[in-house]
């Protein structure tokens, strides 16, 4: 039998070197997050992911899992806290989604719509972030950018590439593409990459598909992310192979 | 029964999309009906507002008059809401927010190719336009915020009949869109 932490107050099995996050999806428990994916190492920096173990804020991404910890996650403090953090979000770039061919599909948009967000409330800062059309075949549109760094991340530990990074601090913190130009016809970025599918949000784009399926039939549209994203995890399964969160299916 | 519910409307730099979904609760306008009646809105032509329990704005403040407009809802309204992408977030009109307001003017109207002896529009009826577009919530407090472009004829109905009967509205999955 796993050691076991306590989510909410109930039991989550987890298995040496797994962390909170890791532990909680594979049993089929939702925690809201944003730069973290089941495929990659860990980030930590959207903070999303934040929960309360023992009565202290960490970040359950990169917490790992110990047997006895009280973790709390849903409770309204941190959802209120997550809500600021979409909100800056929204406010620090330029996310207009009626416009934008990634709506439905967009991590960012769908944390918004599970947490109830129904505004930013901030002062919008509207930066200038010019858009690179360069390639062929991708688009990049800078201007939705939140700085997970999954792209980077894809890059160089999957496609072993290194097309983009970031550069800057704080504020003036952006994502840069790596070729001498600055542009992105100029690296060996192809459509198959790994880098192509991470985005949460819509900055990387295939050319020529952005409508293919339409608004109000996407991903998110269907389901709330707090119900796909366990679709998404890996499971947990038993010896004959079946996941006992699934509860039947397949 | 008791008094009605005094509501205003108006679009500011808005394209009356929202005005439009309103409109497309159908039916449920006859309940609705029951419970509220418009004050200042297109839907009457009143001009001016006076006291209104809500108000309801579409559209974010592009030029000198959304904002006249604007503190004219906030100073009769008890309850102001924003309503639709531009009014929350200053939406398509916002996109010119990243760049230099007399540059665009002068790309539009003064060196357009096909543009023959132009200039740009001065007529004193025109209100002047501000160097960028707002969001309500620079401007004024706002109460609430009914996000979509426009929000469903559902989210809109959903979110009044919470409002008039007490409850804090709530929108959920399917009904909270920002496209």
């Amino acid at each position: 039998m796993n050691e076991t932490f306590q989510l909410d107050g109930s039991a989550v099995p987890f298995e040496p070197g797994q962390t909170v996050m890791q532990a909680a999806l594979a049993a089929g428990r939702y925690i809201p997050h944003l730069c973290y994916h089941p495929e990659f190492k860990p980030h930590g920096s959207c903070k999303l992911c934040t929960v309360k173990v023992n009565g202290r804020t960490v970040a359950s991404c990169t917490m790992p899992a110990e047997g006895g910890l009280d973790v709390e996650s849903e409770i309204e403090e941190l959802n209120a806290l997550r809500r600021s953090l979409v909100q800056m979000l929204f406010a620090e770039g330029n996310h207009f989604c009626p416009s934008c061919e990634k709506s439905g599909n967009c991590v960012l948009q769908a944390l918004g719509y599970d947490l109830e967000v129904h505004a930013t409330g901030f002062r919008h800062l509207y930066p200038d972030r010019p858009l690179d059309a360069s390639h062929p075949d991708i688009l990049l549109d800078f201007n939705r950018c939140i700085l997970c760094e999954l792209c980077v991340r894809a890059s160089s530990e999957v496609d072993g590439k290194n097309v983009f990074a970031l550069s800057g601090r704080g504020i003036t913190k952006h994502l840069i593409v790596n070729a001498e130009s600055g542009k992105l016809s100029d690296t060996n970025i192809a459509l198959t990459d790994k880098a192509m599918q991470v985005c949460p949000v819509g900055v990387i784009l295939p050319k020529r598909v952005g409508f293919s399926v339409s608004i109000g039939e996407r991903r998110y549209d269907q389901r709330p992310i707090s119900a796909q994203a366990l679709d998404d995890a890996p499971r947990q399964t038993d010896a004959s192979g079946n996941c006992a969160a699934c509860e039947g299916t397949p | 029964m008791s008094k009605k519910l005094r509501v205003a409307t108006t679009s500011l730099a808005g394209c009356f999309g929202c005005h439009m979904s309103i409109l497309d609760i159908d039916e449920r306008l006859f309940p609705l009906f029951d419970l509220i009646e418009f004050d200042r809105s297109p839907l009457t032509d009143i001009k001016h507002c006076g006291p209104c329990d809500i108000g309801l704005v579409e559209g974010g403040v592009c030029n000198a008059e959304n904002v006249h407009v604007l503190h004219e809802f906030r100073k009769n309204c008890k309850i102001l809401i924003a309503i639709g992408a531009c009014a929350i977030n200053g939406g398509l009109p916002a996109q010119r927010n990243h760049l230099d307001l007399g540059s665009c003017l002068t790309e539009v109207y003064l060196t357009e190719p096909g543009l023959l002896h132009g200039h740009i529009p001065n007529d004193p009826e025109l209100p002047l336009p501000l160097d960028k577009v707002h969001p309500l919530h620079e401007v004024v407090k706002i109460d609430y915020f009914i996000p979509g472009c426009p929000p469903s004829a559902d989210a809109i109905w959903k979110f009044l009949t919470d409002l008039i009967a007490g409850k804090t509205p709530e929108l959920g999955h399917g009904l909270i869109k920002y496209d």
